[in-house]
């Protein structure tokens, strides 16, 4: 396990599109990271996963600072995240993230939603962030719901509507936070089809999620959480077949066994 | 086998009984299902018919219309050649008679510009909203006040009736909306200084009375200032009304804010919104759309509010009624003019309720 993390903590360089470096948060009293060591390089795919409570969201949710952390140094494309406001919108800019939850502004029609950010972030002229959006809504294989609103939509497409939206700013890194967990089951494949796509054209992606399936057929690492511990990280060949420690193979035992 | 069995006739259904059909039996269900229903029902009766008769022959059927003196109210009922005398006074105010077409023509530009975004297809909707918020007000304060393009100078305390009271409420909401809405977001903000002066600011106006806001500037305030500085009295009850409301605003918003789930601020600032752009594009148009019937609310309490000024001696629509009432060749009318206040009040604050309901209807994106 520490060889694991040492190894990809010490050849983080300049290639590296992200790095954590003795990264650890606290919610008051409770200590969410301990000391998380990690390097991603561009065009890597990781699938985090682990119980619930086990600090996964929190961590990719300090990537582009939607959580604070306290100690160590988080590093997004040459950026170091600091209090610094300017850097923070620099690196959000560069980084999408999907939400268990989709969080489409409901108000605005889903192709404003697409829109709204390469116009007033980006400073894109109307007509062409329109047709960078139509773009991604095909891609997505909805552009014909580009006038209705979110409350109208189904899951499966609310939640592809949302990637779409993250992918419109361009983004060179792609942050998922159990992007399906929310979704009735009829409608998982259709948004894990989107991400495997995604994964296939070399988008940098950090995916937290169940989908053992899915890690298996995108991830090049697998890395195993809990008590806000890296505790194993492989590639998933490795992972699945050949678990090192107990925790990772009580796991995997409680969610394969059916 | 078939042949033994014997066959049966369907006979046509009888029609439902009279009792549990129909009126009678929509009277017997709702109106006289029980004893003491009934006994409910007989007082009502009762009262509707003592009431009603006396109000419609008062203020129809035995009222004076036509006429122009008290000599002309003869028949006992209600005298609305009163209203018809004194109906621009109580419009206008003590406003001079020759330049009221100042105040009708400021009117028929507020109402055509606003006429203009209540069509769907009208495509210069941006530039009216931008005349009417930054330019009309302008325009509308030489018109009024004239001194200007050659208009003759007309004094505050000239103005009143239901012009003033108009233009306290519409002064009073539309200034008051942004301050609230800085004041709500003020107070949830990360910044503890800022969140200290928001609170002590809105609990501060929130405290004080209406009355005691008017007392305080047109009374106290100039004490404050410096000898030969001197400010309209109208334009200090206005900030203070505006003050006054703007706390009020602020609450109701903050609680529309409150409701706006986190998962909307996430998204936005995932995308790289800074504050502003996030509050402005994402959070204010949901916050604001729950909380427009708590708005209205406070616009209408406002709109009724405004008949307090009458205490730092403005003569607004109520005041202008009541002071006509107690003139020596009309009195003993002030019913007639109560009813009228009451009534007119009464149109604008449904007309704004039901606005307002309209408006919850089209904002409504199915969610």
């Amino acid at each position: 396990m520490s060889d694991a993390q040492t190894a990809t903590s010490t050849d983080g360089n300049g290639g590296s599109a992200i790095q954590m470096i003795g990264v650890h948060k606290w919610y008051g009293q409770f200590h969410v990271l301990k000391d998380i060591n990690l390097a991603v390089d561009r065009k890597e795919k990781i699938v985090v996963c682990g119980p619930s409570g086990s600090g996964k969201s929190t961590l990719i949710r300090c990537i582009n600072r939607l959580e604070e952390h306290q100690r160590g140094q988080i590093i997004v494309e040459d950026i170091e995240l600091t209090n610094d406001l300017k850097k923070i919108d620099e690196i959000r800019r560069e980084v999408g993230m999907v939400f268990q939850h989709f969080n489409l502004f409901p108000h605005l029609s889903v192709l404003d939603n697409l829109t709204l950010a390469p116009i007033w972030v980006r400073k894109m002229p109307k007509d062409e962030a329109e047709d960078v959006a139509m773009k991604f809504l095909t891609r997505v294989k909805i552009p014909e719901q580009a006038t209705k609103f979110p409350g109208q939509l189904s899951g499966g497409q609310q939640q592809r509507v949302a990637i779409a939206r993250s992918l419109c700013m361009n983004p060179k890194i792609m942050l998922f936070d159990e992007p399906t967990s929310a979704l009735d089951p009829e409608m998982i494949k259709e948004v894990l089809d989107v991400m495997v796509d995604l994964a296939e054209e070399g988008m940098t992606m950090i995916v937290v999620t169940h989908e053992m399936g899915f890690a298996n057929r995108v991830a090049d690492r697998v890395i195993f959480m809990d008590g806000g511990e890296v505790i194993e990280q492989a590639d998933p060949e490795t992972f699945f077949n050949n678990p090192q420690s107990e925790r990772t193979k009580l796991f995997l035992s409680q969610i394969l066994s059916h | 086998m078939t042949d033994a069995t014997p066959t049966f006739e369907r006979s046509p259904d009888l029609p439902p009984p009279a009792s549990t059909v129909g009126v009678v039996g929509w009277l017997r269900q709702n109106l006289f299902s029980t004893w003491y229903n009934t006994l409910l029902t007989i007082l009502a009766l009762w009262i509707v018919w003592e009431a009603v008769p006396p109000v419609i022959s008062w203020a129809f059927l035995t009222a004076d219309w036509a006429g122009t003196s008290r000599d002309d109210c003869t028949s006992g009922g209600a005298c609305w050649v009163f209203i018809k005398e004194w109906f621009g006074q109580f419009i206008y105010g003590r406003y001079p008679i020759e330049e009221r077409w100042r105040i009708n023509f400021g009117s028929i530009i507020l109402i055509v510009c606003a006429a203009t975004l209540f069509f769907p297809r009208f495509p210069y909707k941006l530039w009216v909203s931008l005349f009417l918020i930054f330019v009309y007000p302008i325009v509308a304060f030489f018109l009024f006040s004239g001194d200007a393009f050659g208009l003759e100078w007309v004094e505050t305390p000239l103005w009143g009736g239901l012009f003033l009271t108009l233009v306290i409420a519409i002064v009073g909401c539309v200034f008051a909306l942004p301050i609230g809405i800085v004041l709500a977001l003020g107070r949830r903000s990360d910044m503890p200084a800022v969140r200290a002066v928001c609170v002590a600011f809105i609990e501060l106006w929130r405290g004080v009375p209406l009355i005691t806001v008017l007392f305080m500037a047109s009374v106290m305030f100039p004490l404050f200032v410096p000898e030969g500085l001197t400010f309209d009295k109208l334009l200090r009850a206005l900030i203070g009304i505006m003050l006054f409301q703007a706390a009020y605003l602020a609450e109701v918003i903050r609680g529309g804010l409150q409701a706006i789930p986190r998962g909307q601020y996430e998204g936005a600032q995932a995308l790289g919104l800074s504050y502003w752009k996030m509050m402005i594009l994402i959070i204010l148009p949901q916050a604001l759309k729950l909380v427009i019937p708590g708005i209205v609310n406070s616009f209408i309490a406002l709109l009724k509010d405004t008949t307090l000024v009458l205490i730092i001696g403005l003569f607004d629509f109520l005041g202008m009624i009541q002071a006509a009432g107690t003139n020596p060749d009309w009195l003993g009318f002030a019913v007639e003019g109560y009813v009228f206040a009451a009534f007119v009040f009464w149109v604008l604050c449904f007309g704004i309720s039901r606005y307002s309901l309209h408006l919850e209807r089209k904002l409504h994106t199915g969610h």
